[in-house]
């Protein structure tokens, strides 16, 4: 039985002058846990949009839970994918509580002129709870720091219940202690859900463990793509980022 | 007697034109402030004034030109700052200089006296008839029934835009609702508020508002609420002071946001974070 949640075939992506994503084809299956890596600007953002039907393509086709995304549908499918972004700064006086930018992940799936109920708002604080946020639920989210408002943000992706998640760059700006609490968060989730999870990172300390698979992208590319035993070693990493890497013992050394 | 002068129908009428001015502008003024759109808002005012002194000159109705200026407006720098083909500054900046020309360039066109053009500029609370009245209290009817139906998007998109797209929100069509929402304001208050002064009236109750609450509900009720009292305690200066109504307006809603900064408790965020509040 075919599994693959994911199609891309032969995808490019083209932004004014630049190519982003070059004829990128790829199947990510059920339940996969998948790290993308390559050095800044190698289309690994791209990618995930191209997923969530928020980057246009030039050419070529993704399907993403069994639609094909033809340009009308994307509203409805990303109901279904959880999207965490790194960290940006907020305004400190912006009038939204942790609790509500964490509703926000239900407001897809309520669709227009429903509001939420209390069992939403059940699923809202059950949620802070796991990601140990509950104690911060009231505060403007402009006052936390990047790794409680990276926390907010997994909380919001998981409220919404979905079948995908895409993680791009959630642990960049933050500091190391928060680098691993957030990794070991997105482990524990994968471990309790199995959602089929992409991870993007630019640094290799930052790769979770879990990954079953990486892509390697370079220049708009898929570069490689296999077992992270197979991709993890230093010639193919020097290749990659075009500079002396040694591989990071233990890559992101967690928290249990 | 002071009072006595609310006997008069034209007062009567000035002091609805508040309140209903008041609400619209100040709730519309809400998603500019948190959004950081206060130099679009000022270029839709603008557009708005330009387009009521086309009508004017061109012999239609000026606040059907408002509507269309101000809409065409929002139309154009909506896209020109989202694709990012030129900075949102710049892009937004030609847009408001060239509605800056063309209002002045219509003047500059109309035969005879411009009193009613100068009464677009400077706005006539005093003078605003039944009919301008009926039109603010719909567009003021509207304006907050779409705030109610829609207020878990707009809250998402004030939040974050992106982040609202990517959850299945239509953040696009929303963003571009509020950038209408205000030009549609702009319009229904241009005879009462004036085109130069209308943006204070959606501008400053709303920053008001802002430096005092962390909650969207409060701020769009304070906001309302510094809104029409801006209106009604500029119209009672406009009388006891015999000064012009707009800009006794607009000075008190300056008045409100510097008292409001002056008292923020959001100038105490360390003092704020000493108290960790309950979940």
């Amino acid at each position: 039985m075919d599994n693959t949640v994911i199609r891309i075939q032969d995808a490019v992506v083209s932004y004014r002058e630049d190519v982003a994503l070059q004829g990128v084809s790829l199947q990510i299956r059920k339940g996969e846990f998948v790290g993308i890596i390559g050095p800044n600007g190698a289309g690994k953002t791209t990618l995930l949009t191209v997923i969530n039907g928020l980057g246009k393509l030039v050419h070529g086709q993704v399907w993403v839970l069994g639609s094909r995304l033809n340009g009308t549908n994307g509203n409805s499918l990303r109901k279904r994918i959880g999207y965490v972004a790194q960290v940006e700064n907020i305004d400190p006086r912006l009038p939204i509580s942790v609790r509500e930018m964490v509703m926000v992940g239900c407001y897809g799936r309520l669709g227009l002129f429903h509001r939420p109920t209390r069992a939403d708002w059940e699923i809202v604080d059950k949620v802070l709870e796991m990601v140990g946020m509950a104690h911060l639920s009231q505060r403007p989210i402009g006052h936390l720091s990047g790794g409680e408002y990276q926390r907010a943000a997994i909380a919001r992706a998981l409220v919404q219940q979905p079948e995908i998640f895409l993680l791009d760059e959630p642990t960049a700006s933050i500091d190391q202690k928060a680098q691993h609490e957030i990794l070991s968060l997105i482990q524990l989730i994968h471990r309790e859900y199995h959602m089929t999870t992409l991870f993007v990172t630019h640094d290799l300390r930052t790769l979770p463990p879990i990954c079953q698979r990486l892509i390697l992208m370079k220049e708009g590319k898929v570069w490689r793509q296999g077992s992270p035993e197979s991709m993890l070693r230093e010639e193919v990493l020097s290749q990659l980022y075009e500079a002396p890497i040694s591989v990071p013992n233990g890559i992101a050394p967690l928290q249990t | 007697m002071a009072l006595s002068i609310l006997q008069y129908q034209f007062m009567q009428n000035a002091i609805l034109a508040g309140l209903l001015g008041g609400i619209t502008c100040s709730v519309v003024g809400v998603f500019v402030v948190t959004m950081h759109l206060s130099f679009i808002g000022v270029c839709i005012a603008h557009a708005a004034f330009a387009g009521a002194l086309l009508g004017l000159w061109l012999g239609f109705n000026p606040l059907i030109g408002a509507l269309l200026f101000s809409l065409a407006s929002a139309a154009v720098i909506g896209p020109v700052a989202d694709r990012g083909e030129l900075n949102p500054d710049t892009s937004i900046g030609i847009v408001f200089s060239l509605m800056l020309g063309l209002a002045f360039l219509f003047m500059g066109l109309m035969p005879g006296a411009r009193t009613e053009a100068l009464n677009l500029l400077w706005g006539s609370i005093l003078t605003v008839t039944r009919h301008n009245i009926i039109f603010l209290a719909t567009m003021a009817g509207v304006i907050v029934a779409l705030v109610v139906a829609f207020y878990k998007e707009i809250q998402a998109v004030i939040c974050h835009r992106q982040v609202a797209l990517a959850v299945g929100i239509p953040a696009t069509l929303i963003f571009y609702g509020l950038l209408f929402s205000t030009g549609v304001t702009v319009t229904a208050s241009l005879q009462s508020i004036g085109g130069l002064l209308i943006y204070s009236l959606i501008l400053n109750p709303a920053a008001a508002a802002y430096q005092l609450t962390y909650s969207l509900k409060k701020m769009l009720l304070m906001a309302a609420a510094f809104g029409v009292a801006s209106c009604w305690a500029g119209l009672a200066a406009s009388y006891l002071l015999d000064i012009p109504s707009g800009a006794a307006i607009v000075i008190t809603s300056a008045i409100i946001f510097g008292l409001a900064t002056a008292f923020s408790p959001k100038r105490k965020v360390k003092g704020w974070r000493q108290v960790p509040l309950a979940g």
